[in-house]
């Protein structure tokens, strides 16, 4: 957390002329005036998102998530889907803290519909519109099938999700093409985010399509010249003896 | 209750690129200077540290770097018969948040505009006959060779790495042919170019254009700046655009001006300090200061012998219109001029596909690339084209960072298991050819204030209406198959056309590119400020940023920002201090 250190306060209380009733109140910094550059150790410390437990999805909630995603990214042909990369628990990391609040969006009201080039206009931030939408989805599903969604074949799943994406099924009162979006797109960044966010266990999503990571010196290998650059990935949790066979 | 501060020579509202230039000139001729920021401290070592800087999710996707929407965005709308809505969260375009600005977050691409384009409408009018209806295209009052100067000491700043095309009249192998003529060369040699730059070169050579280095604010070797700042060599990391360079190697305010502005005596800055509006003297003739809250609620009233709005170019027109600073301006009679000449960029472009050879994305910069310049401004022959203006052509090399960067050829469903085998085919093995179009004002693109949405403060949001003009669909229709031919020339096994179609859609990023709506000119009839930047209206507040074009050439806009900011300062020192008043008879 970074906060102005009580000396700065107190100096910009001085610098204000009169004194302020309420020394705790975080207020605008004071820089400059020939004191050169302020620094503070550990100011920018990355988030950390490495522990297991559940923190927003119920249990039914979380296995038709799964299982959206398992469809979205599958985990057959040459390499990792969205099984593999964890996906569900960034998943449930970004609903339970600041963006599934949508505490940095703008919503206020009035919630109308947009044209197509106005982007979301849902009432609900994240995590509130994939309750409601998981909630109209698992309605559907046992009206159309008699099961939700997790337990139906593959092919039942992609039916339904393709019908959502090219807006054939429609829920009431959330629209199902903006969680389609909306999960297809959460899904997309936990499946490739680095792993401290809960996705992309192992740098799997990584290892598969062959990006190094969070590496911060190509000079070697700039002039590449088209060849394969053969390097195994880091993580902003550098590269733990996690087990991979380098 | 506001609370009065003691005066100040000079307030700046913001501290980005533009704050920071105007911050140092002004301090070092020994004024008073009081820069309010409304976003937080940030800087190198602490904030975007090489540890954990490479983070796309933190940066990007959840907008580590920008403005919160939560606390101010904007409303849209393609046309007025339609109803703006916000933009809940950011999408076509990123605002800075925070001390730097968009200048933490660029990319670094940083070119001069034309000699033609600061003369757009008397230069195409002459050449070409008059502007047809509804293109409010000005000039802007001030001249390229006015302004050379201050674009070489910006780049000098900078530590610009690029190839001279034009060194005062001579053309020079390497180099833009087409650009004006430059006093110097640029202060640092080209970067090293990858796989994918040689391959553009060697298509474009073949086709006779003149490839030449995109001139970059990522450094091609160390550099000392004319101030003693140090820079590194560029690394090639691929996290520049949208990121903080922990490395020192991307100029921004804190790697080339912050650090020496923070010891002279005479430089505050105050952050999470956010302006509300600016105030006006009884006469309407100056404005007295700034009204300013802080994190605690508190309003402070700032007075000033000077203001400069130096924040984004959307929340510098916000502030004009929100303190009733000039006329508003109305569409239907095209009478006003706050909010006049909104315009952006036209995007568009070519990705190509190999199969044998590895582009290898990720070893990339924010400026690493090759460009044409044969179809920008005026560079070519607009007779019976129907459209004024152009683009530049670039084969960029910027990032592989894999959420926003997995390009599958058409055809490819946007998910499942094809998806997932095609990203993992092409995933090293695509780079882009793309067209940095310009934006021509039309009467139709401006800026107010939102009848219904306010902010945190209850203040309302700035409304844009905006859509692409008949200008910028043949100008894009034009230069689009000219990347693509490039781009066939490149040896790949397909090419897949984006072309700009439709209408301006603000989800999908394009650029961080806002001009328009506190426009610069010689007329105050027709424009905000006059030729030094300066209001017509309030003779002691100047205005800095892209809020000043009056309309968007076919370039990155940062290099020409910095240059009419180094100019605006000069006649504020120059000429101002000694005798306060309008610098332009109206």
């Amino acid at each position: 957390m970074s906060f102005p250190t009580r000396r700065k306060i107190l100096k910009s209380l001085l610098f204000g002329g009169t004194a302020i009733a309420a020394p705790s109140a975080v207020f605008g910094a004071i820089y400059g005036r020939g004191e050169g550059m302020p620094w503070e150790p550990l100011k920018g410390q990355p988030p950390y998102y490495g522990t297991q437990e559940d923190r927003f999805f119920t249990p039914d909630e979380r296995e038709a998530v799964a299982a959206i995603c398992a469809r979205l990214i599958p985990s057959d042909g040459d390499g990792p889907g969205a099984v593999e990369a964890d996906v569900i628990t960034f998943l449930d990391r970004q609903m339970a803290g600041f963006y599934g609040r949508g505490q940095h969006w703008y919503m206020k009201g009035p919630f109308l519909e947009g044209t197509a080039t106005q982007g979301y206009q849902s009432e609900h931030p994240p995590a509130e519109l994939y309750r409601h939408a998981l909630a109209e989805l698992d309605a559907y599903c046992r009206a159309q099938q008699e099961a939700g969604f997790a337990a139906l074949s593959a092919a039942q799943q992609d039916e339904i999700l393709k019908g959502m994406d090219d807006e054939e099924i429609t829920f009431d009162p959330v629209s199902a093409k903006a969680f389609f979006d909306l999960i297809l797109k959460n899904t997309i960044e936990g499946y490739f985010a680095d792993p401290i966010y809960g996705g992309n266990r192992d740098m799997v999503a990584w290892h598969y399509v062959g990006f190094p990571g969070t590496r911060y010196d190509y000079r070697d290998f700039v002039g590449h010249n088209g060849a394969r650059i053969d390097l195994p990935p880091v993580s902003l949790m550098g590269r733990p003896g996690w087990n991979s066979s380098e | 209750m506001t609370k009065q501060l003691p005066k100040v020579d000079v307030v700046l509202v913001g501290f980005g690129w533009t704050g920071a230039i105007y911050a140092e000139k002004l301090t070092a001729a020994g004024m008073e200077v009081l820069a309010l920021e409304r976003g937080p401290w940030r800087d190198t070592p602490t904030d975007f540290a090489t540890t954990f800087a490479q983070d796309e999710l933190r940066y990007y996707w959840r907008h580590g770097m920008f403005q919160e929407a939560s606390q101010s965005t904007v409303t849209f709308r393609n046309n007025g018969a339609q109803t703006a809505l916000p933009m809940r969260h950011w999408g076509s375009f990123l605002p800075g948040n925070g001390v730097g600005g968009s200048g933490v977050h660029w990319n670094g691409q940083t070119y001069r505009f034309l000699p033609s384009d600061f003369v757009a409408k008397s230069h195409n009018e002459e050449r070409y006959g008059p502007l047809p209806e509804g293109m409010t295209v000005q000039d802007y009052g001030v001249t390229y060779d006015e302004l050379e100067p201050h674009f070489d000491y910006f780049e000098k700043i900078c530590g610009i790495s690029g190839t001279a095309g034009n060194l005062r009249g001579d053309i020079r192998e390497g180099g833009n042919p087409f650009e004006g003529p430059r006093s110097d060369d640029y202060p640092n040699p080209p970067m090293q170019m990858t796989f994918s730059q040689d391959r553009f070169e060697a298509s474009a050579r073949d086709m006779g254009l003149n490839p030449f280095p995109v001139p970059s604010a990522n450094m091609s070797r160390a550099y000392v700046n004319p101030l003693g700042m140090q820079l590194a060599p560029c690394t090639y990391c691929g996290f520049c655009e949208k990121h903080g360079c922990g490395n020192y190697s991307k100029s921004s305010p804190q790697t080339t001006i912050i650090p020496v502005l923070m010891k002279r005596e005479n430089f505050t800055l105050r952050t999470d300090s956010e302006v509300l509006s600016v105030e006006k003297s009884p006469d309407d003739t100056r404005t007295t200061g700034v009204t300013y809250v802080d994190t605690s609620g508190e309003e402070f009233f700032q007075p000033a012998e000077v203001v400069v709005l130096c924040a984004y170019p959307l929340e510098n027109a916000r502030l004009m219109l929100l303190s009733d600073i000039g006329t508003p301006y109305d569409p239907q009679t095209g009478e006003g001029v706050v909010g006049k000449n909104y315009c952006y960029q036209v995007m568009s472009g070519a990705t190509v596909f190999y199969d044998e050879e590895y582009t290898n994305g990720f070893v990339g910069a924010g400026a690493l690339g090759m460009a044409v310049d044969e179809y920008n401004g005026d560079n070519f022959d607009h007779s019976g084209l129907g459209f004024i203006g152009g683009g530049y052509i670039a084969c960029y090399t910027t990032n592989a960072r894999p959420i926003e960067s997995h390009p599958v050829p058409e055809g490819v469903p946007g998910w499942g298991s094809e998806w997932k085998q095609s990203v993992r085919a092409n995933f090293l093995k695509t780079t882009n050819v793309g067209v940095h179009g310009a934006s021509m004002a039309h009467r139709s693109n401006y800026l107010d204030l939102d009848p219904t949405y306010t902010d945190r403060h209850g203040r309302p949001l700035l409304r844009m209406t905006y859509d692409f003009t008949l200008n910028d669909r043949r100008l894009t229709a034009h230069l689009t198959p000219v990347a693509e031919e490039i781009a066939r020339g490149m040896g790949g096994r397909e090419v897949n056309v984006a072309e700009r179609k439709g209408s301006y859609d603000s989800m999908p990023y394009q650029t961080t590119h806002n001009t328009g709506g506190t426009i610069m000119g010689t007329d105050p009839q027709m424009s905000v400020c006059n030729r030094y930047c300066q209001s017509w209206d309030l003779h002691n507040l100047f205005v800095a940023g892209a809020g000043l074009f009056p309309q968007n050439a076919g370039y990155n806009p940062t290099g020409t920002v910095a240059a009419l900011a180094y100019w605006s300062v000069a006649a504020i020192i120059d000429q101002y201090m000694a005798d306060p008043g309008p610098l332009v008879q109206a």
